[in-house]
């Protein structure tokens, strides 16, 4: 960790304005990823704002009957919402899914979007990696990637997204609400928050600089069945090898995001047309023009096996 | 104390104190946080500072420039110690790679520099700035690509043959001929290597976190080019160690180095995550081809083990056969261990080196069997079962009841209930399977000696350098004292790791918990001998009990034997040639049911259940507590555990506790163990036997067995992670 500033912030857009004013500057709310990474000089921020004391830690309901998520909402607290549970059970599920007690209970719903990649080439700083040293390289093509990803991945990275969150957020169409350093706010579609790789892998989100992260809404509840089926090699603190995000409605008819495939939640919102038809049919319309390895490959029919069984559980 | 013929009936048989689930007597401290362990020392070493070791980014090849003008001119740095300024760091014997490279590098992450500054976040942010320049040769890192160069290595028996194994297999009515293949393992014990150094004038202090600290004193020693005598290691508690602890590593050695260029100040350096699996030791990967032949009753005729394993040159091969050369019987056999130079981190010790892997592949090879033979798997077992050593007839087993735990075992879990045909047993999603394996693990002994006093009050008090690694060596060495003084638990006082007291067994092996106590007994009964001496008692007919010694119509109390000046003796156990005379091993039997999910293939295991038998059970507790934790173990050995080696780079991929895999508390079910009612008088004074790593001897075999029991689908290379199980699954849709 090399030695920083640090300093708390009174408002979001004075945040925001420092983050501007300050050259190398990071945010900081619950740093269950980001210390981890400043720890290994992965991330070296000269200054952090703190910004925890923001009013930005409540859910409220919003005019056209959705939910207002604050950025600082702690993931325990909203897995926990009646609100949520009983309207957006798989943000519930997802959120459950992941980390552990301790974790949810200091990340923040901002912070868990923001959450880098668990590619170990990301975390090794003797490897060429073009996320964290534009340039070069990327050690994961032709090294271990059983768990990296398999959509939208270019020869600059394959890394995927970690968060369950933000999965059930893109099935659930959320959208990300910022202010900049002028106080300007604007709202940001979920399925244009994240980036897919290209040769900027470096560049995660549609974030400009300084720009902060207020709140996520919820448009109004959709009903259906929700299910959040995660697949890891072990039965609790383990990153997603897939998971599958669902909404499904009496007619059979639903909505699907996965996490695991890709350098973001994947959603293809044309593969839904598909799920009358069953799980072969859909997988193969998410799955077009996948780019496997031989290490990786297996998550192909993995997404397809597990679609299936999202959907015998809907039926059930 | 020589022990070189069967014990005889002696106070420990009295069992009011040994042999009672009694609760650890460090417990306390260890829960309110009073236990210090050697990163914690800041009552024995104030105002310690703190070094960070910065590791090679290259697995093979040589330093050219070291650059650490920067990284010493940093804020809070004292020092920077490198080869060129450490002095003499030479190899000790027990190493393979040394402590600290330089020029040549062998391994990556080997220790390149330690940067010592006054707070831990100033000494980890100067080592990035150390620049290092190498050389970077070409090495080798995969094992099947180096499996035809392999060669016999020097030491042990790489090659064994009885009778005309290729002829009886030929002619065997059934065969199995299969390949497994187990993955690097990386110990993962919750404490990190971690050692806090001092040097007063020439002496050196070391507060470690070491399991042998006789072997630590001798090899720092060597390495440093120092007497022994300048030498004090102190280890009183340690937070795991399966191993990985068993020799001094860097931490210890930079420590040593670090706080020589600073003066001698205390020094405190613990190894990172990714330090302990590429900087220290690991279980080395096998590759193991069985090959048995059996009649139709299931008879074995003939069995072969072969195992490929690799290591840096100078190193050792993981001696998977062994297990096969006394398990089961079977007139022709061989067993051949073969290692490859590989330049990966140093392949070592891990809980029940040896017996753990080659497990893996003999009980999945027996359970592939049972299935040819289409004969209960356990019943194939107990129609092999030998009370002689099969290499060596004449040689019985001290105490074998293998078959007993096999039908106890088989009993409590309720065997009886499993289908044999795999894949029939549906519980919604979920296939149930049941499996089983045998456990087996060598007995082995070393010499142990303890000093036992007892004071004006009648207190007793153990000193042994044994050390305690979560096992329970303080209470069960203080239950023994208390056996054989007389005296309740609550009287005595055990106290461990530190090497100025009498050298012990030493934990490693599963030989500590047995050894260590037989010569706790050596010591009492010495100490016993000089109470009847002063007080003028027949030696012959002499009871302790209740605090006092009775003789006769005579009974004094200890705290009067023992006086004003009190009462102390020393003595060690030296084992005889029983070990050689009698095969001496432990046994169980795993039993597991598992979930296989038809969909995603996850695995969950439900229920295991074990019957274990290893002699007298000292402390039912405490040796449950291992055998839990062994059982765990063995459930990331067979689903998750692997360690991925990059063979462009060389190195250990998954080098965190994120990304190695190994059990959480949801990956665990309920947990049954049962000890066998035995007592074993060729092993020791305490008839007792090691069980520290027998529990995990099989049960990863009855993992994967019950895997195929529950779907069908046979996998032989661990771990069986999902992305194996679905390619043999059926379609979904």
């Amino acid at each position: 960790m090399k030695a920083f500033t640090f300093e708390r912030a009174k408002t979001a857009s004075a945040a925001a304005a420092a983050a501007v004013r300050t050259p190398g500057a990071k945010f900081i709310a619950g740093g269950t990823n980001l210390l981890d990474l400043m720890k290994l000089q992965i991330e070296t921020p000269q200054h952090l704002i703190d910004v925890n004391g923001l009013d930005l830690d409540t859910i409220a309901p919003t005019s056209d009957g959705g939910l207002r998520i604050g950025a600082l909402v702690r993931n325990t607290d909203l897995a926990a919402d009646a609100r949520v549970r009983k309207d957006y059970g798989v943000l519930s599920r997802a959120l459950v899914s992941g980390a552990s007690g301790q974790l949810r209970n200091k990340a923040t719903t901002a912070g868990n979007l923001l959450q880098r990649t668990r590619c170990p080439y990301f975390y090794d700083t003797t490897k060429p990696c073009n996320k964290r040293q534009p340039g070069s390289g990327c050690a994961a093509i032709g090294g271990f990637n059983r768990n990296l990803a398999v959509m939208g991945t270019s020869d600059a990275c394959i890394a995927t997204h970690p968060s369950d969150m933000a999965v059930a957020m893109r099935v659930l169409d959320a959208t990300v609400e910022t202010v900049n350093s002028a106080g300007q706010t604007r709202a940001i579609p979920i399925a244009d928050f994240h980036r897919l790789p290209g040769t900027t892998p470096h560049i995660e989100t549609a974030l400009a600089p300084g720009e902060l992260i207020t709140a996520v809404t919820l448009p109004k509840p959709i009903g259906g069945t929700h299910i959040y089926q995660k697949v890891r090699d072990r039965a609790s603190y383990a990153f997603a090898l897939v998971s599958v995000a669902a909404v499904v409605q009496p007619d059979g008819r639903g909505r699907l995001a996965f996490g695991g495939l890709a350098h973001k939640p994947w959603r293809v919102e044309a593969a839904e047309a598909q799920l009358p038809k069953g799980a072969k049919a859909t997988a193969a319309a998410v799955l077009a023009g996948a780019r496997t390895t031989s290490q990786n490959a297996f998550k192909l029919p993995l997404i397809e096996r597990t679609i299936h069984a999202v959907l015998e559980e809907a039926k059930a | 104390m020589k022990f070189d013929t069967p014990a005889t009936t002696n106070p420990i048989d009295r069992m009011k104190v040994v042999g009672q689930p009694v609760d650890r007597i460090d417990g306390k401290r260890k829960t309110t946080g009073t236990a210090r362990y050697a990163y914690e020392r800041n009552d024995a070493a104030p105002s310690a500072v703190y070094g960070y070791i910065v590791g090679a980014a290259i697995a093979k090849g040589r330093i050219e420039r070291i650059d650490f003008a920067e990284a010493k001119a940093a804020p809070g740095v004292l020092a920077v110690v490198t080869h060129e300024n450490a002095g003499t760091v030479a190899k000790a014997q027990a190493h393979t790679a040394r402590m600290l490279a330089g020029p040549d590098v062998q391994h990556f992450d080997q220790a390149v520099a330690i940067v010592v500054a006054s707070t831990f976040e100033q000494a980890r942010a100067a080592a990035k700035l150390v620049r290092v320049t190498y050389a970077r040769s070409a090495g080798k890192f995969d094992l099947a690509a180096e499996r035809s160069a392999a060669v016999k290595p020097k030491d042990g028996k790489p090659d064994t043959a009885i009778g005309d194994f290729a002829g009886a297999f030929a002619k065997a009515p059934v065969k199995l001929d299969q390949t497994y293949t187990t993955p690097d393992q990386s110990h993962a014990m919750m404490e990190p290597h971690a050692t806090t150094a001092a040097w007063t004038g020439s002496k050196l202090t070391l507060w470690t976190s070491n399991q042998m600290l006789n072997w630590a004193v001798r090899d720092m020693s060597k390495t440093l080019g120092i007497p022994k005598e300048d030498i004090h290691v102190l280890s009183p508690f340690v937070g795991g160690g399966f191993g990985s602890k068993l020799w001094i590593r860097s931490d210890a050695v930079m420590a040593a180095l670090a706080s020589r260029a600073i003066g001698g100040k205390p020094v405190k350096v613990a190894l990172t995550r990714p330090q302990i699996m590429n900087n220290t030791t690991h279980r080395p990967a096998t590759i193991q081809r069985l090959r048995i032949g059996a009649r139709k009753d299931g008879t074995i005729t003939a069995i072969a083990h072969e195992s490929w394993s690799g290591d840096l040159p100078g190193g050792g091969p993981e001696t998977a056969p062994n297990v096969t050369r006394l398990l089961y019987a079977g007139a022709n056999r061989m067993t051949a261990t073969r290692l490859a130079t590989l330049d990966l981190p140093e392949g070592n010790a891990m809980r029940a080196p040896g017996e753990a892997v080659g497990l893996l592949a003999l009980e999945a090879a027996m359970d592939e069997l049972a299935e040819t033979l289409k004969m209960d798997p356990v019943q194939l077992r107990i129609v092999n079962d030998t009370q002689v050593d099969p290499e060596s007839p004449k040689r019985a087993f001290s105490h074998r009841d293998l078959v007993g735990c096999l039908r106890t075992g088989a009993e409590r879990f309720g065997w009886n209930k499993r289908n044999p045909v795999p894949g029939q047993v549906r519980e919604g999603r979920w296939l149930i399977g049941m499996g089983m394996a045998s456990a087996f693990r060598d007995n082995v002994t070393m010499k142990s000696g303890a000093r036992v006093g007892i004071d004006k009050k009648g207190v007793v008090t153990v000193a042994t350098d044994m050390t305690d690694i979560g096992t329970g060596s303080y209470t069960i060495i203080g239950q023994t004292a208390a056996e054989m003084m007389g005296v309740p638990l609550d009287k005595v006082i055990v106290l461990l790791g530190d090497s100025s007291f009498p050298v012990s067994s030493g934990s490693g092996g599963q030989w500590g918990g047995n050894s260590s106590t037989a010569g706790v007994y050596a010591a009492c009964s010495a100490l016993r001998d000089s109470v009847a001496r002063k007080l003028g008692f027949d030696p012959t007919d002499i009871v302790f009990e209740d605090g006092k010694v009775k003789s006769g119509n005579r009974s004094v109390s200890l705290a009067e034997a023992a006086g004003d000046a009190g009462l102390s003796a020393e003595d060690s156990i030296e084992f005889g040639d029983l070990t050689k005379t009698y095969a001496q091993s432990t046994f169980g039997a795993h039993f597991v049911e598992v979930a296989v999910d038809s969909a995603t293939g996850e695995v969950r295991v439900r229920r295991m259940s074990g019957a274990f038998a290893a002699g007298r059970i000292l402390n039912p507790k405490s040796a449950r507590s291992q055998v839990i934790g062994a059982m765990t173990m063995g459930v990331g050995a067979a689903l998750m555990e692997d360690a991925v080696v990059d063979k462009r780079f060389g190195y250990f991929v998954n080098h965190d506790m994120a990304e190695y895999h190994v059990p959480v508390h949801a990956d665990v079910p309920y947990q049954d163990v049962f000890f066998m009612d035995e007592t074993d008088a060729k092993s020791s004074p305490m008839k007792a036997k090691g069980v520290g790593e027998l529990g995990i001897c099989g049960v990863g075999a009855a993992v994967a067995n019950a895997v195929y029991n529950a779907c069908g689908v046979r996998i032989r290379e661990y771990p069986l992670t999902l992305d194996k199980v679905i390619k043999g699954m059926p379609p979904v849709a």
